[in-house]
């Protein structure tokens, strides 16, 4: 079945674990919102299992995840691997603090793009929106 | 269209074996609207018509979200397989929308309700079309009850509350006082008053004013039955047993007798006219859209006009 021709793109957005620091989520959030995007906000101290939940009842296009803990090595394939086992086929974006040196196995694992600090909002539209379409079905 | 139709034939098997994800991809497939949207109706309508369906509304930041998630968590954990619509506006500039009562139920999505959440998307009608059709995929796939949370601002969004068995309006101390109460419109609707907030000053003044409506509504006729009033503090748990169980009085009384019925055939009928509106307009608009201005023909004739040419019309 074709995925929504003009409905809007619904992502979810969350932060895992003990990493307090939403308030650049908040601003991805209204990003995407105003990119026209419908955003399904979970906040913080979310586990693998409660995105992987709120994708298949949301019927979300994509997980954004915002990460500011240095976890990304750990917590992106994990999230990107829970969503494939539980046969969700959506796209992984990264936001948040992400060395260079960590890009090339961010991409190995499985995450769809990275976002770092000074993204603007277009940035960030576009990165989710080619995440999408590059799944397309 | 057929390939369509086996992927559709297939997801409402999954659904019935309880596959979540199922479920997940039909509501898209109602929300959206059109073809597919009128498919998963067909499938599931002989299958719906056995849920509870509650309706909570009232004014933003009265505790909505909070007492529905509380009251989808309690019945989560009892023997209950709920689901929750949580119906939020879309921005009118862009389209967007931020969907946000997830981060309040929490507790009652890890006790094991169904929890989607839901943007209004602007075109007035098209909620009116879709929430009904998504309750019935719930219901059809063995959740009950249903909670369908709105916020209680705009018609559309009242109506689409109102269209449940059971309508909760949620107030909170401070919102209005006895003459605010006699507006009509929220008020006029509700099975169950909640006062949430109910640690804060003011909290027996709103009940008063709401007793004193009530009263009201009873001397004019207007009322069959006198609504329930609950005092709740639903941020510390406090009334929430109070809550459920006028909640499960209601029910009771509602499919103990007539009430039901009569509640759904109006129901059945408000959804037909939705339909038939949407379809109409449909066909209206390409005749609206090839239309130019003439300064000779007020817009009342050309109207009836186009009517009139739209009823020779053999099918839509």
């Amino acid at each position: 079945m074709s995925k929504k021709e003009n409905a809007p793109i619904r992502i979810v957005l969350a932060k895992l674990g003990l990493d307090g620091h939403d308030r650049g989520l908040k601003v991805v959030a209204r990003m995407l919102r105003d990119s026209g995007m419908e955003v399904v906000y979970l906040g913080l101290r979310q586990t693998t299992e409660m995105v992987v939940t709120a994708v298949e009842q949301e019927d979300a296009d994509a997980v954004g995840i915002s990460m500011h803990n240095a976890g990304h090595l750990t917590l992106a394939p994990r999230i990107v691997k829970a969503l494939e086992d539980a046969g969700l086929d959506v796209p992984v974006v990264v936001g948040g603090i992400v060395p260079e040196s960590d890009l090339e196995a961010m991409a190995e694992a499985g995450v769809a793009g990275v976002l770092g600090p000074g993204s603007s909002a277009e940035d960030v539209a576009t990165c989710v929106r080619e995440a999408v379409a590059a799944r397309g079905e | 269209m057929a390939s369509e139709d086996s992927t559709l034939i297939s997801l409402v098997e999954k659904a019935s074996e309880g596959d979540r994800r199922s479920v997940g991809r039909l509501l898209t497939l109602v929300e959206r609207g059109g073809y597919s949207a009128e498919q998963v109706a067909e499938a599931t309508y002989t299958l719906s018509g056995n849920s509870h369906v509650i309706g909570i509304t009232g004014a933003p930041g009265a505790g909505k979200s909070t007492l529905t998630a509380c009251l989808a968590r309690d019945l989560a954990v009892s023997e209950y397989k709920p689901a929750v619509l949580a119906v939020d506006p879309s921005s009118p500039l862009t389209g967007g929308a931020i969907l946000g009562d997830r981060v309040r139920m929490e507790e009652a999505s890890e006790a094991g309700a169904f929890i989607r959440s839901m943007a209004t998307r602007g075109h007035a009608g098209g909620l009116a079309l879709a929430v009904p059709g998504m309750v019935r995929v719930f219901d059809a796939f063995g959740f009950n009850p249903i909670i369908i949370e709105t916020v209680g601002v705009g018609q559309v969004e009242v109506d689409v509350a109102s269209a449940a068995d059971t309508v909760v309006v949620v107030v909170t101390s401070g919102w209005g006082d006895a003459v605010q109460a006699n507006k009509a419109g929220l008020l006029e609707i509700a099975d169950l008053f909640v006062v949430n907030k109910a640690d804060r000053p003011g909290a027996s003044d709103a009940r008063r004013d709401l007793e004193l409506m009530i009263d009201l509504s009873q001397i004019t006729g207007q009322a069959t039955r006198r609504p329930d009033i609950v005092m709740t503090t639903a941020t510390e748990g406090e009334g929430l047993d109070e809550f459920t169980k006028a909640i499960f009085e209601h029910r009771e009384l509602l499919f103990g007798g007539e009430q039901i019925s009569i509640r759904r055939s109006k129901r059945w009928k408000a959804e037909v006219r939705s339909r038939l509106d949407y379809l109409l307009s449909e066909v209206a608009k390409e005749s609206i859209e090839n239309l130019e201005e003439k300064k000779s023909s007020s817009p009342g004739s050309v109207a009836r006009e186009i009517a009139e040419n739209l009823l020779k019309k053999d099918e839509l």
